[in-house]
């Protein structure tokens, strides 16, 4: 039988901060083994969509669901239990400085404590040959790699548990047009090796192409289109249409201050 | 009305200032006492806040009980009382300066540097990348940092900074001032108390755990980029350094007034 329940469902999630509504009534299903792109420009909600479903921010209100288990208000305990099926890659890979690279793969093995260091290191050392890292990286300091060094690492990391979600907030970001494809890449093939459902926030319209089987664009802090990758170039939508060509002229108005 | 009005906001801002930072006190001493414990972390923070923080203790109590030994000098010897130098010397150094300034210099280098490291941990994302790999921060972070300060303090730095400043005076009294050394070490000894030993250590644990409060308040809420980063740093050493001095009367008095 099917799995109808989706992997995760948010129906009129709101928040803002003092005056300014950055998610205004956001509603989104993420079926189970399903890649969802969220696309939209700068300051749209995307990253506050993200962490509001991770729990690092608090809804003004809203529901949002994962595997049918509400988790707005749910108690620190349940939502821990809950935080170990996700990874995440984040934009500047928020790797910790204070540890080699090894062990900021391995930090979500140990902390869920199941396995000794050695296991979580070997466990580390695997997932960096998966990214395409040696095991000497193992033992560098985050600082001593390139920037899309650390966009791998973070990649083994969140992948280090086998997560049943992981989201990948601007995962090309910064990088060089050939290191922003060798990520996607990898993206697409560890989604798949894990057999995750993932979420990915970009405004880059080579990763949406590469790693979506659906997209959501959000704008002024609502879903305004959703829609599986092959029609996001005849969507009939003219924000959408826009926002995939580029353009300045077209239904989205920039926020710019003029001196 | 005005000067009401501004009055009553910076009082109104200076609680809510006030709650917060007891909150976030209250939080830390609830992760403090329940697991998980991270005694890797827990040890790391004691190398980094003890070990490392000794040369600067040692050399700045050792250049202060030198310069109180002269001072003490040039005015007991205006009264011919310049044999109650080795007293003054050890209770001034153990009672008072010892614990103020090494909660000084442990407030300007170990709160600026947790402030600093938790502020960058906030603005580029470590502190929401622990939390989503099922890592409570106040265990992590802020506990670990806390309690290895409360240690170290009085077990490390502070009997360090006492002796060494008790040296220094003894130094400069028998090479330089013709003391004797056993009748000054005699004299030490003699007119050290319990009491100013505890006052001493009690000073150092309450210094302790306010500069380790500071810093990590002020760097776990950091806010913005590098400039967010600076001024939570700023913020963290002044307020550390109000709270030592604040408290040290607070604690003086309770121990020694009569």
């Amino acid at each position: 039988m099917i799995n109808k329940t989706p992997k995760i469902e948010l129906n009129g999630l709101r928040k803002k901060f003092n005056e300014k509504v950055v998610l205004e009534s956001v509603g989104l299903k993420v079926m189970p083994g399903e890649s969802m792109v969220i696309i939209g420009g700068s300051g749209s909600g995307k990253s506050v969509m993200l962490k509001c479903i991770l729990g690092l921010i608090h809804p003004d209100s809203g529901s949002i669901k994962i595997d049918g288990t509400e988790m707005v208000n749910i108690s620190n305990k349940d939502r821990k239990s809950i935080l170990n099926k996700f990874g995440m890659l984040f934009q500047g890979a928020a790797l910790f400085d204070s540890l080699p690279v090894w062990e900021n793969v391995a930090f979500g093995l140990l902390a869920q404590r199941t396995y000794e260091r050695d296991e979580a290191k070997e466990i580390a050392i695997e997932k960096l040959r998966r990214v395409g890292l040696s095991p000497d990286v193992g033992i560098l300091n985050p600082s001593e790699l390139s920037g899309g060094m650390q966009k791998r690492v973070g990649l083994a990391r969140a992948i280090a548990t086998n997560p049943d979600i992981i989201f990948f907030d601007e995962p090309t970001t910064g990088l060089d047009p050939i290191m922003s494809d060798v990520i996607n890449e990898l993206i697409v093939e560890c989604v798949k090796d894990v057999g995750a459902t993932a979420v990915t926030i970009t405004h880059d319209m080579s990763s949406v192409r590469k790693i979506a089987d659906t997209v959501a664009m959000i704008y002024q802090g609502n879903i305004i289109w959703t829609g599986p990758r092959d029609l996001i170039d005849n969507s009939g939508n003219d924000f959408i249409d826009q926002f995939v060509n580029g353009k300045a002229s077209g239904p989205i108005k920039m926020e710019i201050l003029k001196g | 009305m005005n000067f009401l009005a501004v009055f009553g906001r910076i009082i109104i801002s200076f609680l809510r200032a006030a709650g917060r930072v007891g909150v976030f006190a209250t939080k830390t001493i609830t992760h403090m006492l329940t697991p998980p414990y991270y005694p890797r972390e827990l040890i790391r923070q004691m190398i980094n806040i003890g070990y490392y923080s000794l040369p600067v203790v040692g050399l700045t109590t050792l250049f202060t009980g030198a310069a109180l030994a002269v001072n003490i000098y040039e005015g007991s010897s205006r009264f011919n009382a310049e044999s109650t130098l080795p007293t003054i010397v050890v209770i001034g150094m153990v009672r008072e300066l010892g614990p103020t300034l090494c909660g000084l210099i442990v407030a300007g280098r170990v709160s600026a540097s947790m402030a600093a490291e938790l502020g960058t941990m906030r603005v580029t994302e470590q502190i929401d990348a622990l939390q989503t790999l099922s890592t409570e921060p106040f265990k992590f972070l802020i506990a670990p940092r806390i309690l290895a300060t409360v240690i170290m303090m009085p077990l490390m730095l502070v009997v360090v900074a006492d002796t060494i400043g008790v040296m220094g005076g003894y130094l400069l009294a028998t090479t330089k001032l013709g003391f004797n050394s056993a009748n000054y070490m005699r004299s030490t000894i003699d007119f050290l108390e319990t009491i100013d030993v505890i006052a001493s250590l009690t000073k150092a644990t309450v210094f302790g755990f306010f500069i380790s409060l500071m810093g990590c308040y002020h760097g776990f809420n950091a806010r913005g980029g590098a400039q967010g980063v600076g001024i939570a740093t700023t913020n963290a050493v002044v307020s550390a350094c109000i709270m030592i001095l604040v408290s040290n009367y607070v604690v003086t008095e309770m121990f020694f007034s009569s």
